[in-house]
This record gives C-alpha cells, structure tokens and sequence, in this order.
C-alpha cells in the first residue's frame, strides 16, 4: 500500500500545503501543472531513466555487509548505497528529476539551498550537465563546515552566496533562496532539495527518490525472496527516508527514521522535531518544527550540516501522527562512533547524516533476531565529512 | 457573525472615498527599535496624520522581507517581544487613540499562538485585523473562521504575478483592503515605483470593488502621491523602518514629521 496522499491541495492529513506569499502562488500552480503533465509522459520517464542509469550510476547497489552484520550477530544487515550515486549522495536523484523539468519549463535559472553542500553540489552538477545558471544559498556557518563542497560548486560553475542572517545555517540559506525566488520568479526554477516545502515539492522530491526505495524492493526479493523486516534512514528534511520507505508505507516492513539528537535531546541542541517538536508552519507547509511558545524558530544542532535544520519534510509527520513510521533519534558521539565503526568493519566511509542511521543498529539490533533483515539507507559518502570528524575526534590533519 | 459594530477599517475607508482622501498607512515593528519606544512611535504616527497602522509581530523567519525588516524583527526579538506583550502594547495604544491598528506577522506565529485564542486576545484588545503575507486563500480556511467570530478583519495580499483569476480569489477573500504587493519581490525601498505598477493596480479593481492598498517599495513623499492617486491606501513599511534606525532618541520627533510630510504631499 503506497499512500495516495497528498489530496489535491498538498495535504497529507492536516500537514503540507501551500503557505507561501501570494507572490509564489501561480508559479506554484505553474510547477504543479507542469509536474503533473510529465510525470506520466513516456519521453519525460526515459529521459530520467536514462540519466538514471549513464549518469547517476542507477541502480545502486544493494550491499549484504557481512561484518557489519557479524559484529552485531544479529538481524541480516543490508546497505542501500546511495553514496555510489554520481556526486556521492543520494541529492542528484531529484535534481537530475528537476532539471528536466526545468528544462521543459523553460526556465534558464536555478536557485537552490544547501546545508552540508551535498544537495548544493547535487544542483550545480545537474546545472552544468543541461547548461543552467545556478546560484546556491548556503550559511555562512556551513560553507566553513563544508568549504570542500563550495569550492566543488565553484568548479561546477555554481555561484554560491553565503548567508549571514539568523543561524546562518539551512534555514536561512532556505529563506534567502525563497527571498531570491520571490524576486526573480519569472525566470528562475527552485530547486527545493528535500521533501519539504510548499505543494508541490514535498510530492515531486518524494517521488524522485522512490527510486530508492523501489529499487530496494526488487533487489531484496531479489536476494532474499521476501521485503525487509526493518529499514531504517536517516531524517533531516527527510528525502532519503522518504525515498526508501514510500513503497513500502503500510506493507508491514517497520519504518524508522533517526533524526539528530545533537548534543542530547534534553540539551536543546538538537535537530529533532519530529521526536521533540510542535506543529508549525516553515518554509511553505505545515509539519512539525523546532518552535518556542511563540512560534519563533529555535536554531538546530547536529554535528551534521546536512540534519542541521529545524523542520522536517510534512509527510514524515503524517507517517508519525498515524503510526505508518518510527521516529528516534541517535545523537553527534554516537553518529560519529557509527561513521568509525563503518569505517573499520566495511570499508566504507559513510556521511556524518547516514551515520545516524547506521547508528540506530546499536539501538534496534539486540530486539532482532537472527531471521530477521535490516535495510539501512547509506544516503551519502563521508569524504566531505573527514575534516568534521577529525575534529570532533581531536585529531589535527 | 457576532460582531453588529463596523470595524474600524471599514469606517475608515468609507469615510475617506466620501471625501476623496486617501489612507496613510504605516507599518511598524513592535518591540522596534525597543518595546515601550515602538508604542510611542505608533501613537506619534497616529497624531502626525496616519490613517491606519500596522503594527508588526516580529518573526525569526520573514521571508517576504528584505533586509531592513530583517534587521527590525532579528533586534526586536532580542528585546524579549512576543505575541503576549504585542497585544499588551495595542491595548495601552487603545485607551488614546481610535485609529484602526492591523496587526502584520506570518502564519506561523498566529498557528502556534492557537487560531481562536490569537482572535479572542486580539479582538478585546483592539486589533482590527490580521495581515499574514505566507496565508493564502487557499489555506485561510481556520484562520479566517476564527478571526470572523471575533470580528477580526483578514487582510489579503494580491501580487502582480496574480493571475485575473487569483485576483478574484484572494480579493473576494479578503476584508477591510486588499493588500496589493507593487512590485515582484521583497520588503524594502525602492528608487523608482515599478513601471507597471497602474496596470497591476487596473486588474485589481476589475476583479474588486474593494478599497486597495499598495505596500512595498513606497519611501518618498512624491512616490505616496502617486500611488495614492491610483489606490486608496499607502503602505509605508521599510522607509520608517531604517528612518527609526538612524534618527536613534530621536525616532519619534523624525517619524512624526515624516508621516506628516509624507500626509501632505499625498493631500497636495
């Protein structure tokens, strides 16, 4: 069962929607219209599958980690491995998807935001590969974080404007990104690069990353004859999570998304709505956020750049408020033990947002069994992340 | 409706098209450049010949704002406003001056608030209506059902890249005015009014009868007269804004005789 949600307004449940200033609306209709044409259009659907499988690398493999697996002595563990996708992370899934559209909206310009840069460089690359002019807002605090990802987007022939308003974080680069759409509307295509959002990109996001999860279908039936028993990734805005779970949403295989707990849920430096949030409205929709009494947005933290955001994508919300997935949280220390232990049992240096869900093995392993068969999304590569880790592990390079 | 009395906005605008006058209308933010200054400041512009006020609930994330506003509701904030204390200051407003006070925040800060109770506090202590540029029509529904039980006004926000057919909707929508943004972008002052401007503002009367006011990119004298020969209302937000700013103690003498030469060259 795939949900047929969102309603023609961009509901999911009371969450989505559309609130953004009147400005946006008909370019928002413009997309929804345009989306909607081509989804279904068989040259649109080979255009993407062909990008798919020459550029981004598609299908990614779906890897049986065997000492990972032996280390716990328990459940059957299994990688998705979206780092092996064209640029490193599972972000070029949708922004290829864009792009063509884009293309056949006849924009000439893309914006976009990034946090860790991932979906930032994702951007550029599918900029430079049709030939688009691309500016990326990033926050000033992040491009120091991620100064290897904005020189990428420079060699990619991005612009990137660092934010200095607010946290100087995803937040207000996602501010400054509407503030330039709200300007430039007529000309310029935004490139939202989660699952969050006004309708219609919460819908569209999701299902360019179903690629994931569908691939992941296949490919365990494949391997093992029947669907996971768990599948777990990680949630920022929630695209990759997004991604793998949505064919799988109400089929019996358990869902879990691990938001970043950051310094401790009960520091306040975290970066987890979803477990301690309210209900809110962020960035065009309805969903729950990092908020005070007031509805003023509190900062995020998490040692990840790319988690580091105080909302979440609406339909993660609505999975929670109907029990269809499970949320928790891992926090910055055991992230960052999860990104080593990889290291060492597998060989394979995961980014510091897919070390949280590997970091939930800790957590979900000693309640499976040895039958059992465990999904884990490895939504993107860690070499972004070597300079972070180092210093949190107290190593100077 | 329980509401028999006519808003304050109403009145206004029906009392000005008698005259052929046009509505000055302010913004301000609460708590800007500090709590108790920004309550001076409103009844300052109030006396010097402001129609109507809006007065701005500051929000961390105003991403309809250029950076001017910016600035006011990132200092604001830091001056421990909030929605509780805003309200408070309309009330006080209220014991001296009759003028219709519309209160301007994002939805996020009325959702979490609660609908009913935000209309309920903001219709005893006096606020006309409610100004949120990130709600639509089309996602107004529970905002506007609460607010109408209070006799709170929704304002509306009519963009030039508004289809006719959206003019129809957000206009029908909305009460008291229609906001009409003139230009496609942020909040902030502007050298020129945009060239387009008198036809955006032709497509807004054919699609409402209802009075209209232009906001965003309005700061000198001549520019009000203009606009305010082709609508109802002028909105004056960013330009008062950093006025305050750079006037420091001085802020209310320097908004007081700006709103009034700005109130002559529209009357001129």
């Amino acid at each position: 069962m795939q949900t047929k949600l969102p309603d023609e307004r961009g509901h999911f449940g009371e969450f989505g929607g559309k609130f953004v200033p009147e400005t946006l609306m008909t370019a928002l209709e413009e997309l929804e219209e345009a989306y909607i044409k081509y989804k279904d259009d068989e040259d649109f659907n080979a255009e993407l599958a062909f990008y798919q499988k020459e550029y981004i690398g598609r299908p990614t493999l779906l890897y049986f980690a065997e000492r990972l697996t032996r280390h716990y002595g328990r459940a059957k563990i299994y990688l998705k491995r979206e780092d092996l996708c064209h640029g490193g992370a599972h972000k070029i899934n949708n922004t290829i998807g864009q792009a063509l559209l884009a293309k056949r909206m006849d924009k000439k310009r893309i914006i976009a935001e990034t946090g860790a840069g991932q979906h930032g460089v994702a951007s550029a690359t599918a900029a430079a590969l049709f030939g688009f002019e691309c500016r990326v807002y990033m926050g000033e605090e992040d491009t120091k974080r991620q100064s290897l990802n904005v020189f990428r987007m420079n060699l990619l022939g991005t612009e990137v404007v660092p934010v200095t308003s607010g946290t100087k974080t995803l937040k207000d680069a996602m501010n400054e990104a509407i503030r330039d759409w709200v300007t430039n509307v007529e000309t310029t295509y935004y490139m939202i690069g989660s699952v969050a959002g006004p309708h219609p990109y919460p819908v569209m996001v999701r299902d360019f990353q179903s690629v994931i999860g569908f691939e992941t279908k296949a490919q365990i039936r494949e391997l093992e004859g029947r669907d996971p028993d768990t599948i777990i990734a990680c949630v920022g805005g929630g695209s990759n999570a997004m991604g793998i779970f949505y064919p799988f949403i109400g089929t019996g295989t358990r869902l879990i998304g691990v938001e970043p707990a950051g310094l401790g849920l009960e520091t306040g430096q975290h970066g987890a709505p979803l477990t301690r949030g309210h209900k809110g409205v962020l960035h065009g929709s309805l969903s729950y956020l990092l908020q005070d009494e007031f509805g003023q947005i509190l900062p995020a933290h998490s040692i990840s750049a790319g988690l580091d955001y105080p909302g979440v994508g609406p339909e993660h919300s609505y999975l929670k408020d109907n029990n269809l997935a499970k949320y928790d949280s891992v926090t910055d220390g055991e992230a960052l033990a999860a990104f080593q232990l990889l290291c060492r049992t597998e060989g394979i240096l995961p980014a510091l947002e897919s070390a949280h869900a590997v970091a939930y093995l800790e957590k979900l392993m000693p309640e499976l069994s040895k039958d059992d068969i465990a999904v884990v999304n490895l939504s993107g590569r860690g070499d972004k992340d070597v300079q972070v880790a180092a210093d949190a592990l107290g190593v100077r390079l | 409706m329980i509401t028999t009395k006519l808003n304050r906005i109403d009145e206004l605008f029906s009392r000005l098209r008698k005259g052929n006058k046009k509505a000055l209308m302010p913004y301000l933010m609460a708590g800007y450049p500090d709590v108790e200054t920004s309550l001076k400041l409103l009844l300052a512009v109030a006396e010097a010949g402001a129609d109507l006020v809006e007065f701005g609930i500051p929000y961390s994330d105003p991403l309809a704002d250029g950076p001017t506003i910016q600035k006011a509701a990132d200092s604001a904030l830091k001056n421990n406003i909030n929605t509780n204390i805003v309200f408070d200051l309309v009330k006080r407003a209220r014991a001296k001056t009759e003028i219709p006070i519309v209160v301007m925040t994002y939805y996020n800060t009325i959702y979490r608030y609660g609908l009913e109770k935000f209309a309920k506090n903001a219709a005893e202590v006096g606020v006309d209506g409610v100004i949120a540029p990130d709600l639509p029509p089309e996602e107004a529904g529970p905002w506007r059902e609460a607010a109408q039980k209070y006799g709170v006004a929704t304002v509306m926000l009519a963009a030039p890249t508004s289809t006719d057919e959206r003019l129809k909707k957000v206009s029908e929508a909305s009460q008291g005015f229609v906001y009409c943004v003139s230009l496609t972008g942020v909040t902030g002052a502007r050298t020129n009014l945009p060239t387009n401007l008198t036809d955006f503002i032709n497509r807004v009367r054919k699609a409402t009868g209802k009075p209209l006011a232009v906001g965003f990119g309005i700061s000198r004298p001549e520019q009000a007269k203009q606009v305010s020969e082709m609508a109802d209302g002028v909105i004056i937000g960013s330009a008062l804004v950093s006025l305050i700013a750079k006037a420091e103690d001085n802020c209310t003498e320097a908004a007081k005789e700006y709103i009034s030469e700005v109130k002559s060259a529209m009357d001129s």
